[in-house]
């Protein structure tokens, strides 16, 4: 490695104060960083060794996590075209064509968010941070993978510089960064996010794949949104073919879906790996499948026909759309939700909960759990100011009983 | 019978570079220091001038609001410097110190009618004059007082007095040893504290140790990780400090000095250090005076191993960084030697999987490694951020406060949340080890250092 160093030494000086290129210094200082750890040491007072364990390290333990859901998502997709469009295909050409759908959305995701990155870090004169890592791949995830290639970069464009940059950077926004993308979508433009032609990917792809006609029979349309639209009679859900799902297939994943979200398999992959290393809070985790399960149960409890989505049993509730994708990855972001451990319960279950809710019982959503978690995130200062609170009052009433004494 | 108090939250660091053996050799040093920033609170007036003689125990300044705080000499000679910073700031006063056995008396025509070390005569019962005599003596420098973890006031009635008879800070010395054969200092000690306090005397120890039921104080034993013998944790899990109230903070050592001044009428200027780190050739104890110069300390016992070094005065997580040259900082028990680290390259270091990485994150093989001692260099290992983890710091604070919540209260100067969370409880040293922790890599420490000196100001 020692030619890479000497190579980053001897362009550097063009990076610095007075530098030629001094205009990209915090783009420079990204990839040094990230190729070499720097050797910045301790101040003279203070602790003078620290933690291996770092925001970057943190950052790319959550991408890891992520990689599952991601991997099941190019397959899923290739799936689900083939399966629409009638053609055959083995593995690999299902993995190549959900690559190449995926692809254009990543990098549109990372060039713009990062781009908006760099230009803010060189403005304020500050490190570039590693937040985006994680945004610029939940983005592509959540997104249905029809969604047109500009108005995910609209909407990545809003949401770092409106929910993020304006807040002061990564680790200051009040609301998920990766969620106002998806809401920012799902307001502006709903005709492109929901109904039942978005999720699955309709054109073939560098000759891979098939061309999907939706006149023949063939419906897009995700298990929520079959429930949302079902009028009478007995519920079966159907795949885009029309054959019924299964709870395995739900399980699986290979139900239409935003790229993803469909597989509770990979997810509760990924929230293992985040669990096992210490990452993602497990009481957020839990919190939120208990919240779910409850008001799962308790809609299920008291079905009635006005509400579909009341006769999926409360487990179904967590294998179908967001829920088990917002509980692992979108609930746990820590920065925008409750920093309290008790907070952390409350957080959880109100999340799950309004999931559910808001998916059952008001037909214009077919799926609540973006809305949830924007409102959790939304509540979490409130309820960590009550935690806090109550901190601060054990510490008056302390006060208050020895002065009595 | 003692009451046991468990601390579940804390971290043991596990450093290579330990004290194995007990015995310890001795070390006349050719210089000493005093440090007036090492005694948060006090501000320096010089009561001497380069060339002085002074005897061990004479003062060399006095506090600028409190004439009769003072800080003094740990051993006889002359003031060789008087080391001053920006503004004539004092830095250090420099004592060089003469051979014990050429005692400087008055009839030998010295030109000074002192005796060998300076004796305090004082009323031993009277509360009043016992002040005086640890004000004089330097003792009182020796004490902290929270709020604000600084030097005690001149009229401060404290309401209670938490001593710790044991040092937990990574590779600290036993105090046990050093105080083995001061049974009696103790117990004056003691009994000269309890003057001044209106509440208990409260001795924090090890479970399971040799130390007796010292008459006077109440006993408490505390198990747990680090920082279980820091007495700002001790005193938040006895009787926590109120808005308010004043408590004094000490440990089992200046206790002992403050007996032999009861007993003898003169403070014990020599101490134990223990020479320690990863980057020591041999771990030793070593016997020396208060405040003296490093470079015979570390004589020969640093490895040449090509690495750049940082000295420490004190230990990894609160001590002070100094140069070969520089002198030992109060309160003087260790020297740790680690890797500086600004020699390496690491390729990717935060996607490394070494298990010679020290983390508390089970990301990191180290972390599983149970027997293993690491060898940490000083690097942050990562940038400065925003706090983005949550969580972290309550895992090793173990006090019912809200750590994140007093940072950040204390970030944004906010006076009334910072009394409301507990800021008169806390002494940057209880921070230590979430600023190791931190994944974002703040200042914790100095921030509350700042914080405490902000509030100080304002409220006083």
């Amino acid at each position: 490695m020692k030619p890479l160093r000497k190579f980053l030494n001897r362009v550097k000086p063009n990076f610095e104060e007075g530098g030629r290129l001094h205009a990209f210094h915090s783009v420079f200082d990204g990839i040094e960083t990230f190729l070499y750890t720097p050797n910045t040491t301790s101040g003279p007072k203070g602790t003078h060794i620290h933690d291996n364990f770092d925001s970057k390290r943190l950052m790319i333990i959550v991408v890891l996590a992520l990689l599952p859901c991601l991997f099941f998502g190019m397959y899923n997709t290739g799936y689900q075209n083939m399966l629409a469009s009638g053609t055959k295909a083995d593995f690999w050409q299902l993995m190549a064509y959900g690559f190449l759908a995926v692809l254009p959305r990543l990098v549109v995701a990372y060039v713009v968010g990062l781009g908006i990155e760099f230009i803010v870090a060189q403005w304020r004169k500050e490190e570039i941070q590693e937040g985006f890592l994680v945004t610029g791949i939940l983005i592509p995830l959540i997104c249905p993978i029809e969604t047109p290639l500009w108005m995910i970069a609209v909407a990545t464009a809003f949401s770092v510089i409106f929910v993020k940059e304006v807040f002061g950077g990564t680790g200051y926004n009040i609301f998920n960064v990766a969620l106002v993308t998806r809401a920012f979508l799902f307001f502006a433009y709903p005709a492109q996010m929901s109904g039942d032609k978005v999720f699955v990917s309709t054109k073939p792809i560098c000759g891979l794949g098939g061309t999907v006609n939706f006149a023949d029979g063939i419906s897009g349309a995700t298990p929520l949104g079959q429930i949302a639209t079902h009028t009478g009679g007995e519920l079966q859900l159907q795949d885009v073919i029309g054959d019924p799902i299964s709870t395995w297939d739900a399980f699986l994943g290979l139900i239409p879906g935003s790229f993803g979200e469909t597989s509770t398999l990979c997810i509760l992959i990924g929230g293992v790996i985040l669990l096992a290393f210490g990452i993602a809070s497990w009481r957020i985790m839990f919190s939120v499948f208990a919240g779910g399960l409850l008001m799962g149960w308790i809609a299920n409890t008291f079905s009635t026909p006005t509400y579909p989505a009341s006769f999926l049993p409360a487990t179904d509730q967590l294998l179908y759309g967001g829920f088990a994708f917002a509980a692992v990855f979108m609930a746990t972001d820590p920065v925008t939700a409750c920093r309290t451990n008790a907070g952390k319960y409350i957080y959880g279950l109100l999340i799950g909960a309004v999931a559910v809710l808001i998916r059952t019982y008001n037909n214009g959503y077919p799926e609540g759990a973006m809305l949830a978690v924007l409102l959790g995130n939304a509540l979490a200062p409130l309820i960590d100011y009550c935690v806090v609170q109550s901190n601060v009052s054990r510490r008056m009433k302390r006060l208050k009983t020895e002065e009595r004494q | 019978m003692r009451k046991t108090i468990k601390l579940k939250r804390g971290l043991d660091l596990k450093l290579a570079g330990g004290v194995t053996d007990n015995s310890y050799k001795t070390v006349t040093p050719e210089r000493v220091a005093v440090i007036p920033d090492d005694f948060a609170g006090f501000t320096p007036k010089l009561e001497v001038r380069e060339g002085d003689i002074v005897l061990e125990g004479d003062a060399l300044m006095h506090d600028k609001t409190c004439l009769e705080i003072k800080l003094v000499s740990p051993a006889h000679g002359t003031v060789e410097q008087v080391v001053r910073g920006a503004r004539r700031h004092i830095e250090r006063v420099v004592i060089k110190t003469i051979e014990p056995e050429s005692p400087c008396r008055a009839e030998e025509g010295c030109g000074r009618p002192a005796p060998f070390w300076k004796n305090f005569r004082f009323n031993r019962e009277d509360a009043d004059s016992v002040r005086h005599a640890l004000m004089d003596s330097g003792l009182w420098a020796m004490i902290r007082r929270r709020p604000f973890d600084i030097i005690p006031q001149e009229n401060d009635t404290p309401r209670d007095i938490f001593v710790t008879a044991f040092d937990s800070t990574p590779l600290a010395p036993s105090l046990e040893a050093q105080i083995k054969t001061k049974n009696n200092e103790i117990e004056a000690g003691i009994k000269a504290l309890s003057l001044l306090t209106t509440g208990h005397i409260y001795i924090g120890v090890r479970p399971g140790d040799s130390l007796p039921d010292y008459a006077g104080a109440v006993m408490v034993e505390f198990a747990g990780p680090h920082p279980a013998g820091n007495t700002g944790i001790q005193a938040a899990n006895i009787a926590p400090v109120n808005k308010g109230d004043v408590i004094w903070t000490l440990d089992i050592v200046t206790l002992a000095r403050i007996g032999s001044l009861m007993l003898n009428g003169s403070v014990p200027m020599d101490t134990v250090i223990a020479v320690t780190g990863p980057e020591v050739e041999k771990p030793t104890l070593i016997e020396t005076k208060i405040g003296a110069e490093i470079s015979p300390l570390l004589k020969d016992n640093i490895k040449n191993d090509g690495h750049n070094h940082r000295i420490i005065s004190g230990n990894v997580l609160t001590g002070e960084k100094v140069s070969i040259d520089g002198f030992i900082h109060f309160p003087w028990r260790q020297l740790t030697v680690i890797p500086e680290g600004d020699d390496t390259d690491e390729f990717m270091g935060w996607a490394s999987i070494a298990p010679s990485k020290m983390s508390v994150n089970r990301s990191f093989p180290g972390h599983f490694l149970f027997g293993k001692m690491f060898k940490p260099d000083a690097r942050l290992h990562g940038g400065r951020r925003a706090m983005i983890m949550s969580g972290q710091y309550d895992k090793v604070f173990p006090m019912d406060i809200l750590p994140e919540y007093l940072i950040k209260a204390i970030i944004a100067r906010d006076i009334d949340r910072m009394e409301q969370l507990g800021i008169y409880e806390v002494a940057p040293e209880d921070f230590a080890l979430a600023e190791y922790v931190d994944p974002s890599k703040l200042e914790l420490q100095k921030i509350v250092r700042e914080g405490l000196d902000f509030l100080r100001n304002e409220t006083t």
